[in-house]
């Protein structure tokens, strides 16, 4: 997360530099070629620390809706050094809105589970032969729907906003 | 140095009030959320801290200086000094400084929000739940619907973004396809830019 925002600010005065004639633009395209190569190193971390932080959330800080945050960050990241079209052909709108519904049906379906095995809607403890091992298996599935939804809402969001400005 | 971190958040709120240009001021809102960040981390709420850090300094930062690509940098809004606003907020802040007066001191442990319902989940999660993390296990568990009803206002949320303004790309989708080979970056130079001057 840090690095991502570094590299905001970073982006920053090539706006100015653009302004005042095509002579700057080669520098400029210097300037983002660093960060585009950067971020090629950049992004796969990102996302695996974004995974850290969502399967590991039982042990340490974190959980669904801050990885989920994360993973779309490493997308966002991509679609402001490579363009929105560039990013849209890595997740179609297809994808994003599948993605967007997959994750509270999950969240939902997993409580409906629950229900189903007569227990209360939302109680785990039903859904393993053991208590623990179901709350276990509940927390990482609905864990994982938040992650999946929060993730795809943020990248939905932001590309629906870039897509506006062109 | 609580009381430092305190008096930078208010010199960030203090400057986010007087910019007029509205890039600093998205800066200046991501600090804010950076510094809240830390006095979480101080307080000892590491998954608040990791959330603040995420998306107010993050996310929130992104979206901002997305949404000034689509309008201007500067505020053009005069700025008169209100003697009635300034009246009224004074008055507010001082009675909200008074009722803190009334509040327990922080970390007591004779404080009411610690004798409800937090000696059983630090008791009983152990054994009902099985996670090392407490806070994962009330927010996934005991106060799953909860986090449900929060997934569900982030998916309408970005539902409501999509029915809003995602719409009007559909239409517009040719000129859109002509400037591929843009990176966003110089879109967003050239786009500014050109507003600017307007």
């Amino acid at each position: 997360m840090s690095e991502n925002r570094r590299d905001m600010p970073e982006n920053q005065p090539a706006k100015h530099e653009n302004r005042i004639t095509e002579r700057t633009t080669r520098r400029e395209m210097e300037h983002t070629s660093i960060l585009r190569v950067t971020s090629k190193l950049l992004i796969p971390m990102i996302m695996l620390f974004a995974l850290y932080v969502q399967f590991h959330g039982d042990f340490g800080p974190g959980g669904g809706f801050q990885a989920g945050v994360i993973f779309a960050s490493a997308f966002i990241l991509y679609a402001l050094l490579f363009g929105v079209n560039a990013a849209r052909k890595v997740v179609p709108a297809w994808v994003t809105r599948v993605g967007l519904a997959f994750g509270l049906l999950l969240y939902a379906g997993v409580g409906v589970v629950g229900m189903l095995k007569g227990g209360n809607y939302l109680n785990y403890s039903v859904l393993a032969h053991d208590p623990i091992h179901g709350q276990h298996l509940g927390i990482t599935l609905i864990e994982f729907g938040v992650g999946t939804t929060v993730c795809f809402a943020m990248i939905t969001i932001f590309l629906v906003y870039a897509n506006r400005r062109s | 140095m609580h009381f430092a971190i305190l008096s930078f958040m208010a010199v960030s709120a203090f400057a986010l009030v007087r910019l007029r240009n509205l890039f600093a001021v998205v800066m200046f809102s991501g600090i804010y959320s950076l510094l809240a960040a830390l006095l979480y981390v101080l307080m000892d709420a590491v998954d608040v801290a990791f959330t603040e850090a995420a998306v107010g300094a993050g996310i929130a930062t992104v979206l901002m200086l997305g949404t000034l690509t689509l309008t201007t940098e500067k505020n053009e809004q005069s700025h008169k000094l209100s003697l009635s606003s300034l009246v009224v907020v004074t008055i507010t802040g001082a009675a909200l400084m008074f009722a803190t007066l009334d509040m327990p001191r922080y970390g007591e442990a004779e404080a009411a929000i610690h004798h409800h319902v937090a000696p059983r989940y630090i008791e009983k999660s152990k054994a009902e739940v099985g996670m090392p993390n407490i806070v994962t296990s009330i927010l996934a568990s005991y106060r799953g619907f909860d986090t449900l009803g929060e997934v569900t206002v982030v998916f309408t949320a970005a539902i409501g973004v999509m029915a809003l303004i995602g719409r009007r790309r559909k239409k517009k989708k040719n000129p859109d396809d002509k400037s591929d080979d843009t990176p966003a970056g110089d879109k967003l130079a050239g786009d500014k830019d050109e507003k600017a001057t307007v």
